[in-house]
Protein backbone atom coordinates (compact mmCIF):
# COMPACT_ATOMS: atom_id res chain seq x y z
CA UNK A 1 0.00 0.00 0.00
CA UNK A 2 1.16 3.51 -0.76
CA UNK A 3 1.71 5.82 2.17
CA UNK A 4 -0.43 8.96 2.31
CA UNK A 5 1.43 11.81 0.68
CA UNK A 6 1.74 14.62 3.20
CA UNK A 7 3.96 17.66 2.91
CA UNK A 8 6.38 16.42 5.60
CA UNK A 9 6.78 13.20 3.64
CA UNK A 10 7.65 15.04 0.49
CA UNK A 11 10.16 17.45 2.01
CA UNK A 12 13.76 16.31 1.63
CA UNK A 13 12.80 13.71 -0.98
CA UNK A 14 13.71 14.27 -4.61
CA UNK A 15 10.82 14.77 -7.01
CA UNK A 16 9.91 11.91 -9.23
CA UNK A 17 7.78 11.93 -12.30
CA UNK A 18 4.33 10.62 -11.48
CA UNK A 19 3.62 7.38 -13.35
CA UNK A 20 1.27 7.48 -16.33
CA UNK A 21 -0.93 4.71 -14.98
CA UNK A 22 -1.61 4.93 -11.26
CA UNK A 23 -2.19 1.29 -10.41
CA UNK A 24 1.06 -0.69 -10.24
CA UNK A 25 -0.77 -3.91 -11.02
CA UNK A 26 -2.45 -2.53 -14.13
CA UNK A 27 0.81 -1.01 -15.31
CA UNK A 28 2.64 -4.33 -15.19
CA UNK A 29 -0.28 -6.25 -16.63
CA UNK A 30 -0.42 -3.89 -19.61
CA UNK A 31 3.33 -4.01 -20.13
CA UNK A 32 3.49 -7.81 -20.00
CA UNK A 33 0.41 -8.13 -22.19
CA UNK A 34 1.86 -5.79 -24.78
CA UNK A 35 5.22 -7.58 -24.73
CA UNK A 36 3.57 -10.97 -25.09
CA UNK A 37 1.43 -9.77 -28.01
CA UNK A 38 4.42 -8.21 -29.74
CA UNK A 39 6.49 -11.36 -29.34
CA UNK A 40 3.64 -13.51 -30.69
CA UNK A 41 3.05 -11.12 -33.58
CA UNK A 42 6.68 -10.82 -34.59
CA UNK A 43 7.29 -14.57 -34.41
CA UNK A 44 4.22 -15.37 -36.47
CA UNK A 45 5.50 -13.33 -39.41
CA UNK A 46 7.49 -15.26 -41.92
CA UNK A 47 9.99 -13.02 -43.58
CA UNK A 48 12.04 -14.42 -46.38
CA UNK A 49 15.11 -12.32 -45.66
CA UNK A 50 16.94 -13.66 -48.68
CA UNK A 51 14.11 -12.39 -50.90
CA UNK A 52 14.14 -9.05 -49.09
CA UNK A 53 17.89 -8.80 -49.56
CA UNK A 54 17.58 -9.59 -53.24
CA UNK A 55 14.84 -6.99 -53.51
CA UNK A 56 16.97 -4.21 -52.07
CA UNK A 57 18.59 -3.64 -55.45
CA UNK A 58 15.18 -3.18 -56.99
CA UNK A 59 14.24 -0.82 -54.15
CA UNK A 60 17.33 1.26 -54.83
CA UNK A 61 16.46 1.23 -58.51
CA UNK A 62 12.97 2.50 -57.68
CA UNK A 63 14.30 5.31 -55.52
CA UNK A 64 16.84 6.38 -58.11
CA UNK A 65 14.12 6.25 -60.78
CA UNK A 66 12.66 9.39 -59.21
CA UNK A 67 15.72 11.11 -60.64
CA UNK A 68 14.87 9.95 -64.18
CA UNK A 69 11.11 10.21 -64.38
CA UNK A 70 9.68 8.83 -67.58
CA UNK A 71 6.61 10.75 -68.61
CA UNK A 72 7.15 10.10 -72.28
CA UNK A 73 7.12 6.41 -73.15
CA UNK A 74 3.66 5.84 -71.69
CA UNK A 75 2.41 9.39 -71.99
CA UNK A 76 -0.88 8.31 -73.58
CA UNK A 77 -1.72 5.85 -70.79
CA UNK A 78 -0.74 8.28 -68.05
CA UNK A 79 -2.77 11.09 -69.60
CA UNK A 80 -5.93 9.05 -70.16
CA UNK A 81 -5.68 7.41 -66.73
CA UNK A 82 -5.17 10.74 -64.98
CA UNK A 83 -8.03 12.31 -66.90
CA UNK A 84 -10.30 9.45 -65.91
CA UNK A 85 -9.26 9.79 -62.27
CA UNK A 86 -9.99 13.50 -62.33
CA UNK A 87 -13.34 12.98 -64.08
CA UNK A 88 -14.34 10.40 -61.47
CA UNK A 89 -13.25 12.75 -58.69
CA UNK A 90 -15.24 15.70 -60.05
CA UNK A 91 -18.47 13.84 -60.75
CA UNK A 92 -18.35 11.76 -57.56
CA UNK A 93 -17.63 14.81 -55.43
CA UNK A 94 -20.48 16.83 -56.95
CA UNK A 95 -23.01 14.01 -56.72
CA UNK A 96 -21.77 12.81 -53.34
CA UNK A 97 -21.91 16.27 -51.78
CA UNK A 98 -25.33 16.97 -53.32
CA UNK A 99 -26.72 13.76 -51.83
CA UNK A 100 -24.99 14.11 -48.50
CA UNK A 101 -26.54 17.51 -47.73
CA UNK A 102 -30.12 16.22 -47.36
CA UNK A 103 -28.86 13.11 -45.58
CA UNK A 104 -26.77 15.28 -43.26
CA UNK A 105 -29.85 17.39 -42.50
CA UNK A 106 -31.81 14.24 -41.81
CA UNK A 107 -29.10 12.84 -39.55
CA UNK A 108 -28.99 15.90 -37.29
CA UNK A 109 -31.03 15.06 -34.21
CA UNK A 110 -32.04 18.66 -33.53
CA UNK A 111 -33.85 19.26 -36.81
CA UNK A 112 -34.98 15.85 -38.06
CA UNK A 113 -37.85 13.77 -36.71
CA UNK A 114 -36.83 10.45 -35.18
CA UNK A 115 -37.76 8.04 -38.02
CA UNK A 116 -35.87 10.10 -40.61
CA UNK A 117 -32.97 10.48 -38.20
CA UNK A 118 -32.69 6.73 -37.78
CA UNK A 119 -32.85 6.05 -41.53
CA UNK A 120 -30.20 8.65 -42.32
CA UNK A 121 -27.92 7.45 -39.53
CA UNK A 122 -28.33 3.93 -40.89
CA UNK A 123 -27.26 5.03 -44.37
CA UNK A 124 -24.22 6.78 -42.88
CA UNK A 125 -23.26 3.75 -40.79
CA UNK A 126 -23.43 1.40 -43.79
CA UNK A 127 -21.45 3.77 -45.99
CA UNK A 128 -18.74 4.25 -43.38
CA UNK A 129 -18.38 0.58 -42.49
CA UNK A 130 -17.76 -0.54 -46.06
CA UNK A 131 -14.30 0.02 -47.47
CA UNK A 132 -14.08 1.87 -50.77
CA UNK A 133 -12.17 -0.98 -52.41
CA UNK A 134 -14.70 -3.58 -51.32
CA UNK A 135 -17.59 -1.46 -52.55
CA UNK A 136 -15.71 -1.02 -55.81
CA UNK A 137 -15.26 -4.79 -56.21
CA UNK A 138 -18.96 -5.38 -55.72
CA UNK A 139 -19.97 -2.53 -58.03
CA UNK A 140 -17.57 -3.70 -60.73
CA UNK A 141 -19.14 -7.13 -60.49
CA UNK A 142 -22.59 -5.58 -60.85
CA UNK A 143 -22.06 -2.69 -63.29
CA UNK A 144 -19.09 -3.95 -65.26
CA UNK A 145 -15.59 -2.49 -65.60
CA UNK A 146 -15.05 1.20 -66.05
CA UNK A 147 -15.30 4.59 -64.40
CA UNK A 148 -19.03 4.29 -63.67
CA UNK A 149 -18.29 1.79 -60.89
CA UNK A 150 -15.57 4.08 -59.55
CA UNK A 151 -17.88 7.08 -59.69
CA UNK A 152 -20.59 5.23 -57.76
CA UNK A 153 -18.07 3.97 -55.18
CA UNK A 154 -16.67 7.40 -54.49
CA UNK A 155 -20.12 9.01 -54.33
CA UNK A 156 -21.22 6.38 -51.86
CA UNK A 157 -18.12 6.86 -49.70
CA UNK A 158 -18.54 10.65 -49.83
CA UNK A 159 -22.05 10.36 -48.44
CA UNK A 160 -20.89 8.52 -45.31
CA UNK A 161 -18.03 10.90 -44.65
CA UNK A 162 -19.68 14.22 -45.36
CA UNK A 163 -23.15 13.55 -43.97
CA UNK A 164 -21.76 12.44 -40.64
CA UNK A 165 -19.55 15.50 -40.19
CA UNK A 166 -22.26 17.84 -41.50
CA UNK A 167 -24.82 16.35 -39.11
CA UNK A 168 -22.41 16.79 -36.19
CA UNK A 169 -21.85 20.40 -37.19
CA UNK A 170 -25.59 21.07 -37.42
CA UNK A 171 -26.12 19.45 -34.04
CA UNK A 172 -23.60 21.76 -32.42
CA UNK A 173 -24.89 24.95 -34.08
CA UNK A 174 -26.18 28.00 -32.24
CA UNK A 175 -29.86 27.47 -31.49
CA UNK A 176 -30.63 31.17 -31.00
CA UNK A 177 -30.15 32.10 -34.66
CA UNK A 178 -32.31 29.27 -35.90
CA UNK A 179 -35.00 30.15 -33.37
CA UNK A 180 -34.92 33.81 -34.38
CA UNK A 181 -35.69 32.81 -37.97
CA UNK A 182 -38.42 30.49 -36.73
CA UNK A 183 -39.95 33.34 -34.74
CA UNK A 184 -40.42 35.41 -37.89
CA UNK A 185 -42.87 32.79 -39.07
CA UNK A 186 -40.61 31.26 -41.71
CA UNK A 187 -41.40 28.09 -43.58
CA UNK A 188 -39.24 25.01 -43.06
CA UNK A 189 -37.13 25.66 -46.15
CA UNK A 190 -36.63 29.31 -45.19
CA UNK A 191 -35.69 28.22 -41.70
CA UNK A 192 -33.00 25.89 -43.06
CA UNK A 193 -31.85 28.46 -45.61
CA UNK A 194 -31.52 31.45 -43.26
CA UNK A 195 -31.20 29.89 -39.79
CA UNK A 196 -29.08 26.79 -40.33
CA UNK A 197 -27.24 27.11 -43.62
CA UNK A 198 -25.20 30.27 -42.85
CA UNK A 199 -23.88 28.62 -39.71
CA UNK A 200 -22.66 25.44 -41.35
CA UNK A 201 -21.59 26.62 -44.81
CA UNK A 202 -17.94 27.47 -43.91
CA UNK A 203 -17.39 24.03 -42.48
CA UNK A 204 -19.26 22.40 -45.32
CA UNK A 205 -17.00 24.10 -47.86
CA UNK A 206 -13.90 23.05 -45.91
CA UNK A 207 -15.07 19.46 -45.60
CA UNK A 208 -16.11 19.37 -49.24
CA UNK A 209 -12.63 20.44 -50.33
CA UNK A 210 -11.08 17.85 -48.04
CA UNK A 211 -13.34 15.19 -49.49
CA UNK A 212 -12.39 16.13 -53.05
CA UNK A 213 -8.79 15.61 -51.99
CA UNK A 214 -9.62 12.17 -50.52
CA UNK A 215 -11.69 11.23 -53.57
CA UNK A 216 -8.79 11.95 -55.87
CA UNK A 217 -6.41 9.88 -53.77
CA UNK A 218 -8.90 7.02 -53.65
CA UNK A 219 -9.59 7.23 -57.37
CA UNK A 220 -5.92 6.41 -57.89
CA UNK A 221 -6.38 2.93 -56.39
CA UNK A 222 -9.82 2.02 -57.69
CA UNK A 223 -8.20 1.07 -60.99
CA UNK A 224 -6.59 -1.91 -59.24
CA UNK A 225 -9.97 -3.62 -59.10
CA UNK A 226 -11.10 -2.42 -62.52
CA UNK A 227 -13.11 0.61 -61.50
CA UNK A 228 -11.32 3.07 -63.75
CA UNK A 229 -8.66 5.68 -63.16
CA UNK A 230 -4.89 5.81 -63.04
CA UNK A 231 -4.58 2.74 -60.77
CA UNK A 232 -4.64 0.26 -63.64
CA UNK A 233 -1.78 2.05 -65.42
CA UNK A 234 0.19 2.18 -62.19
CA UNK A 235 -0.40 -1.51 -61.54
CA UNK A 236 0.82 -2.40 -65.03
CA UNK A 237 3.91 -0.25 -64.57
CA UNK A 238 4.79 -2.01 -61.32
CA UNK A 239 4.11 -5.45 -62.77
CA UNK A 240 6.46 -4.74 -65.66
CA UNK A 241 9.07 -3.25 -63.31
CA UNK A 242 8.87 0.00 -65.25
CA UNK A 243 9.80 1.98 -62.19
CA UNK A 244 10.51 5.22 -64.02
CA UNK A 245 6.96 5.29 -65.39
CA UNK A 246 5.56 4.32 -61.99
CA UNK A 247 7.61 7.05 -60.32
CA UNK A 248 6.33 9.57 -62.87
CA UNK A 249 2.72 8.60 -62.08
CA UNK A 250 3.38 8.87 -58.34
CA UNK A 251 4.92 12.30 -58.80
CA UNK A 252 1.85 13.45 -60.74
CA UNK A 253 -0.45 12.11 -57.98
CA UNK A 254 1.58 13.82 -55.25
CA UNK A 255 1.64 17.04 -57.25
CA UNK A 256 -2.12 17.08 -57.73
CA UNK A 257 -2.74 16.26 -54.06
CA UNK A 258 -0.42 19.07 -53.02
CA UNK A 259 -2.16 21.49 -55.39
CA UNK A 260 -5.55 20.45 -54.02
CA UNK A 261 -4.35 20.89 -50.46
CA UNK A 262 -3.03 24.35 -51.26
CA UNK A 263 -6.28 25.25 -53.03
CA UNK A 264 -8.39 24.00 -50.14
CA UNK A 265 -6.25 26.02 -47.72
CA UNK A 266 -6.87 29.19 -49.78
CA UNK A 267 -10.60 28.53 -50.11
CA UNK A 268 -11.03 27.71 -46.43
CA UNK A 269 -9.19 30.86 -45.41
CA UNK A 270 -11.52 32.92 -47.63
CA UNK A 271 -14.73 31.29 -46.44
CA UNK A 272 -14.03 31.44 -42.71
CA UNK B 1 -21.54 49.45 -54.77
CA UNK B 2 -24.51 47.21 -54.08
CA UNK B 3 -26.66 50.34 -53.68
CA UNK B 4 -28.39 51.81 -56.72
CA UNK B 5 -30.93 54.66 -57.26
CA UNK B 6 -34.51 53.59 -57.78
CA UNK B 7 -35.51 56.67 -59.79
CA UNK B 8 -37.21 58.64 -57.04
CA UNK B 9 -35.13 59.78 -54.05
CA UNK B 10 -34.86 56.31 -52.58
CA UNK B 11 -31.95 53.88 -52.94
CA UNK B 12 -32.28 50.20 -53.68
CA UNK B 13 -30.04 47.54 -52.15
CA UNK B 14 -28.82 44.22 -53.45
CA UNK B 15 -26.52 41.78 -51.77
CA UNK B 16 -23.87 41.84 -54.47
CA UNK B 17 -22.64 44.24 -57.09
CA UNK B 18 -23.62 43.45 -60.70
CA UNK B 19 -20.02 42.46 -61.46
CA UNK B 20 -19.88 40.10 -58.47
CA UNK B 21 -23.18 38.59 -59.59
CA UNK B 22 -21.85 38.08 -63.08
CA UNK B 23 -18.66 36.47 -61.79
CA UNK B 24 -20.63 34.11 -59.57
CA UNK B 25 -23.00 33.25 -62.39
CA UNK B 26 -20.07 32.55 -64.71
CA UNK B 27 -18.47 30.42 -62.01
CA UNK B 28 -21.60 28.32 -61.67
CA UNK B 29 -21.89 28.04 -65.44
CA UNK B 30 -18.32 26.78 -65.74
CA UNK B 31 -18.86 24.38 -62.86
CA UNK B 32 -22.02 22.92 -64.35
CA UNK B 33 -20.44 22.70 -67.78
CA UNK B 34 -17.43 20.88 -66.34
CA UNK B 35 -19.68 18.45 -64.51
CA UNK B 36 -21.76 17.73 -67.61
CA UNK B 37 -18.63 17.23 -69.71
CA UNK B 38 -17.19 14.83 -67.10
CA UNK B 39 -20.44 12.95 -66.91
CA UNK B 40 -20.54 12.58 -70.69
CA UNK B 41 -17.03 11.17 -70.67
CA UNK B 42 -18.06 8.54 -68.11
CA UNK B 43 -21.23 7.82 -70.03
CA UNK B 44 -19.30 7.30 -73.29
CA UNK B 45 -17.12 4.53 -71.88
CA UNK B 46 -19.93 2.83 -69.98
CA UNK B 47 -21.70 -0.14 -71.45
CA UNK B 48 -25.21 0.93 -70.57
CA UNK B 49 -26.61 -2.50 -71.27
CA UNK B 50 -24.76 -3.81 -68.20
CA UNK B 51 -26.14 -0.96 -66.12
CA UNK B 52 -29.75 -1.63 -67.12
CA UNK B 53 -29.06 -5.28 -66.45
CA UNK B 54 -27.53 -4.48 -63.04
CA UNK B 55 -30.56 -5.21 -60.81
CA UNK B 56 -30.80 -8.72 -62.19
CA UNK B 57 -27.04 -9.28 -61.74
CA UNK B 58 -27.18 -7.93 -58.22
CA UNK B 59 -30.00 -10.28 -57.37
CA UNK B 60 -28.15 -13.15 -58.95
CA UNK B 61 -24.99 -12.43 -56.94
CA UNK B 62 -27.00 -12.05 -53.75
CA UNK B 63 -28.70 -15.37 -54.38
CA UNK B 64 -25.34 -17.06 -54.94
CA UNK B 65 -23.75 -15.41 -51.89
CA UNK B 66 -26.38 -16.49 -49.39
CA UNK B 67 -26.12 -18.28 -47.11
CA UNK B 68 -22.47 -17.64 -46.24
CA UNK B 69 -20.32 -20.77 -46.04
CA UNK B 70 -19.76 -20.74 -42.28
CA UNK B 71 -17.45 -23.79 -42.41
CA UNK B 72 -14.91 -21.68 -44.29
CA UNK B 73 -14.31 -19.81 -41.01
CA UNK B 74 -11.64 -22.41 -40.09
CA UNK B 75 -9.46 -21.05 -42.88
CA UNK B 76 -9.90 -17.47 -41.74
CA UNK B 77 -8.47 -17.41 -38.21
CA UNK B 78 -4.84 -17.18 -39.36
CA UNK B 79 -5.56 -14.42 -41.93
CA UNK B 80 -7.45 -12.48 -39.25
CA UNK B 81 -4.44 -12.76 -36.93
CA UNK B 82 -2.19 -11.59 -39.79
CA UNK B 83 -4.48 -8.66 -40.52
CA UNK B 84 -4.38 -7.59 -36.89
CA UNK B 85 -0.59 -7.86 -36.88
CA UNK B 86 -0.23 -5.86 -40.08
CA UNK B 87 -2.31 -3.04 -38.62
CA UNK B 88 -0.72 -3.05 -35.17
CA UNK B 89 2.94 -3.49 -36.13
CA UNK B 90 2.51 -1.10 -39.04
CA UNK B 91 1.08 1.53 -36.71
CA UNK B 92 3.91 1.02 -34.20
CA UNK B 93 6.62 1.39 -36.84
CA UNK B 94 4.84 4.42 -38.29
CA UNK B 95 4.66 6.10 -34.88
CA UNK B 96 8.38 5.54 -34.27
CA UNK B 97 9.15 7.22 -37.59
CA UNK B 98 6.45 9.89 -37.36
CA UNK B 99 7.64 11.37 -34.07
CA UNK B 100 11.00 12.66 -35.33
CA UNK B 101 9.43 13.82 -38.60
CA UNK B 102 6.77 15.73 -36.64
CA UNK B 103 9.36 17.44 -34.46
CA UNK B 104 11.32 18.41 -37.55
CA UNK B 105 8.19 19.74 -39.25
CA UNK B 106 6.73 21.77 -36.38
CA UNK B 107 7.61 25.46 -36.65
CA UNK B 108 8.53 25.78 -32.99
CA UNK B 109 10.79 22.73 -32.70
CA UNK B 110 12.39 22.38 -36.12
CA UNK B 111 16.14 22.92 -36.16
CA UNK B 112 15.96 24.86 -39.41
CA UNK B 113 12.92 26.37 -41.04
CA UNK B 114 14.59 26.81 -44.37
CA UNK B 115 16.34 23.49 -44.86
CA UNK B 116 14.86 20.84 -42.58
CA UNK B 117 11.20 21.82 -42.42
CA UNK B 118 10.47 21.58 -46.19
CA UNK B 119 12.07 18.12 -46.28
CA UNK B 120 9.92 16.96 -43.36
CA UNK B 121 6.82 18.43 -45.01
CA UNK B 122 7.69 16.71 -48.28
CA UNK B 123 7.96 13.37 -46.46
CA UNK B 124 4.58 14.01 -44.87
CA UNK B 125 2.77 14.97 -48.06
CA UNK B 126 4.30 12.28 -50.24
CA UNK B 127 3.62 9.40 -47.82
CA UNK B 128 0.14 10.72 -47.12
CA UNK B 129 -1.00 11.25 -50.69
CA UNK B 130 -0.25 7.70 -51.83
CA UNK B 131 -2.70 5.04 -50.77
CA UNK B 132 -1.45 2.04 -48.80
CA UNK B 133 -2.51 -0.27 -51.62
CA UNK B 134 -0.10 1.50 -53.96
CA UNK B 135 2.65 1.30 -51.37
CA UNK B 136 1.84 -2.41 -51.08
CA UNK B 137 2.08 -2.85 -54.85
CA UNK B 138 5.46 -1.18 -54.84
CA UNK B 139 6.76 -3.15 -51.88
CA UNK B 140 5.59 -6.43 -53.35
CA UNK B 141 7.59 -5.64 -56.45
CA UNK B 142 10.59 -4.91 -54.25
CA UNK B 143 10.55 -7.33 -51.31
CA UNK B 144 8.11 -9.96 -52.48
CA UNK B 145 4.54 -10.74 -51.46
CA UNK B 146 3.58 -11.49 -47.88
CA UNK B 147 2.69 -10.04 -44.51
CA UNK B 148 5.99 -8.18 -44.22
CA UNK B 149 5.25 -6.08 -47.32
CA UNK B 150 1.84 -5.28 -45.83
CA UNK B 151 3.34 -4.11 -42.56
CA UNK B 152 5.82 -1.83 -44.30
CA UNK B 153 3.13 -0.48 -46.64
CA UNK B 154 0.85 0.39 -43.72
CA UNK B 155 3.80 1.89 -41.85
CA UNK B 156 4.86 4.15 -44.72
CA UNK B 157 1.31 5.28 -45.44
CA UNK B 158 0.72 6.12 -41.76
CA UNK B 159 3.88 8.21 -41.28
CA UNK B 160 2.47 11.21 -43.10
CA UNK B 161 -0.91 11.02 -41.40
CA UNK B 162 0.48 10.68 -37.86
CA UNK B 163 3.26 13.21 -38.39
CA UNK B 164 0.84 15.81 -39.81
CA UNK B 165 -1.57 15.59 -36.88
CA UNK B 166 1.30 15.42 -34.40
CA UNK B 167 3.15 18.44 -35.74
CA UNK B 168 -0.06 20.45 -35.65
CA UNK B 169 -0.41 19.44 -32.00
CA UNK B 170 3.21 20.45 -31.33
CA UNK B 171 2.63 23.85 -32.92
CA UNK B 172 -0.34 24.44 -30.63
CA UNK B 173 1.48 23.80 -27.34
CA UNK B 174 1.61 26.41 -24.61
CA UNK B 175 5.01 28.16 -24.88
CA UNK B 176 4.86 29.28 -21.25
CA UNK B 177 5.50 25.75 -19.99
CA UNK B 178 8.44 25.31 -22.33
CA UNK B 179 9.85 28.62 -21.18
CA UNK B 180 9.40 27.68 -17.53
CA UNK B 181 11.36 24.47 -18.01
CA UNK B 182 14.03 26.32 -20.01
CA UNK B 183 14.31 28.89 -17.20
CA UNK B 184 15.32 26.16 -14.75
CA UNK B 185 18.45 25.61 -16.86
CA UNK B 186 17.26 22.40 -18.47
CA UNK B 187 19.10 20.92 -21.42
CA UNK B 188 17.23 20.77 -24.77
CA UNK B 189 16.48 17.10 -24.17
CA UNK B 190 15.04 17.86 -20.75
CA UNK B 191 12.96 20.70 -22.19
CA UNK B 192 11.63 18.21 -24.70
CA UNK B 193 10.72 15.55 -22.16
CA UNK B 194 9.33 17.84 -19.42
CA UNK B 195 8.09 20.85 -21.36
CA UNK B 196 6.81 19.53 -24.72
CA UNK B 197 6.12 15.81 -24.40
CA UNK B 198 3.60 16.02 -21.51
CA UNK B 199 1.62 18.57 -23.50
CA UNK B 200 1.31 16.46 -26.65
CA UNK B 201 1.01 13.04 -25.02
CA UNK B 202 -2.82 12.97 -25.02
CA UNK B 203 -2.89 14.05 -28.68
CA UNK B 204 -0.27 11.44 -29.50
CA UNK B 205 -2.24 8.64 -27.87
CA UNK B 206 -5.39 9.77 -29.64
CA UNK B 207 -3.65 9.87 -33.02
CA UNK B 208 -2.12 6.43 -32.46
CA UNK B 209 -5.44 4.79 -31.68
CA UNK B 210 -7.23 6.65 -34.48
CA UNK B 211 -4.66 5.54 -37.03
CA UNK B 212 -4.73 1.98 -35.71
CA UNK B 213 -8.46 1.92 -36.36
CA UNK B 214 -7.97 3.17 -39.94
CA UNK B 215 -5.14 0.69 -40.45
CA UNK B 216 -7.35 -2.23 -39.48
CA UNK B 217 -9.68 -1.18 -42.30
CA UNK B 218 -6.88 -0.76 -44.78
CA UNK B 219 -5.10 -3.98 -43.88
CA UNK B 220 -8.25 -5.98 -44.62
CA UNK B 221 -7.91 -5.14 -48.31
CA UNK B 222 -4.11 -5.21 -48.68
CA UNK B 223 -4.32 -8.89 -49.55
CA UNK B 224 -6.02 -8.01 -52.83
CA UNK B 225 -2.61 -7.10 -54.21
CA UNK B 226 -0.89 -9.94 -52.34
CA UNK B 227 0.30 -8.26 -49.16
CA UNK B 228 -1.11 -10.78 -46.70
CA UNK B 229 -4.08 -10.75 -44.38
CA UNK B 230 -7.71 -11.59 -44.97
CA UNK B 231 -7.71 -9.79 -48.33
CA UNK B 232 -5.76 -12.72 -49.82
CA UNK B 233 -8.64 -15.04 -49.01
CA UNK B 234 -11.05 -12.47 -50.38
CA UNK B 235 -9.22 -12.17 -53.65
CA UNK B 236 -8.87 -15.94 -54.13
CA UNK B 237 -12.55 -16.43 -53.33
CA UNK B 238 -13.47 -13.70 -55.81
CA UNK B 239 -11.26 -15.20 -58.47
CA UNK B 240 -12.88 -18.62 -58.07
CA UNK B 241 -16.35 -16.99 -57.94
CA UNK B 242 -16.93 -18.63 -54.53
CA UNK B 243 -19.62 -16.13 -53.53
CA UNK B 244 -20.64 -17.86 -50.27
CA UNK B 245 -17.03 -17.48 -49.09
CA UNK B 246 -16.94 -13.86 -50.25
CA UNK B 247 -20.02 -13.03 -48.22
CA UNK B 248 -18.54 -14.71 -45.13
CA UNK B 249 -15.28 -12.76 -45.53
CA UNK B 250 -17.20 -9.52 -45.99
CA UNK B 251 -19.11 -10.21 -42.78
CA UNK B 252 -15.83 -10.85 -40.95
CA UNK B 253 -14.32 -7.63 -42.32
CA UNK B 254 -17.41 -5.66 -41.35
CA UNK B 255 -17.24 -7.08 -37.81
CA UNK B 256 -13.52 -6.31 -37.57
CA UNK B 257 -14.13 -2.73 -38.67
CA UNK B 258 -16.98 -2.25 -36.20
CA UNK B 259 -15.00 -3.77 -33.32
CA UNK B 260 -11.88 -1.72 -34.04
CA UNK B 261 -13.94 1.45 -34.29
CA UNK B 262 -15.62 0.64 -30.98
CA UNK B 263 -12.26 -0.09 -29.29
CA UNK B 264 -10.70 3.10 -30.62
CA UNK B 265 -13.70 5.21 -29.59
CA UNK B 266 -13.52 3.72 -26.07
CA UNK B 267 -9.79 4.33 -25.72
CA UNK B 268 -10.04 7.86 -27.10
CA UNK B 269 -12.94 8.54 -24.74
CA UNK B 270 -10.82 7.34 -21.81
CA UNK B 271 -7.84 9.52 -22.83
CA UNK B 272 -9.61 12.80 -23.46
Amino acid sequence: MRKPDTLSDRIDRPWRKPPLIKSLWLRWALAIGAAAYLAAAVFSIEVNWLRVYEGLDRGAEFITSFARLDFVSRAGDIWSGMLESIIMTVTASVVGIAISIPIGLGAASNIAPLPIYLICRGVIAVSRALQEIIVAILLVAIFGFGPLAGFLTLSFATIGFLSKLLAEDIESMDKAQAEAIRATGSKWLQWINYGVQPQVIPRLVGLGMYRIDINFRESAVLGLVGAGGIGATLNTAFDRYEFDTAAAILVVIIGIVMALEYLSGVIRARVQ
Amino acid sequence: MPVFPLGDDRLGWTRRTPVARLVRWAGWLIGVAAFVWCWNRISEVTTWFFVWDAPRIAQDILARATPPRWSYMDHLWVPIWDTLNIATLGTLIALCLAVPVAFLAARNTTPSRVFVRPVALLIIVSTRSINSLIWALLLIAIIGPGVFAGIIAIAIRSIGFCAKLLYEAIEEIDPAQVEAITATGASPLQVMSYGIVPQILPAFAGIAVFRWDINIRESTVLGLVGAGGIGLQLSSSLNTLAWPQVSLILIVILLAVIISEWVSAKIRGAIV
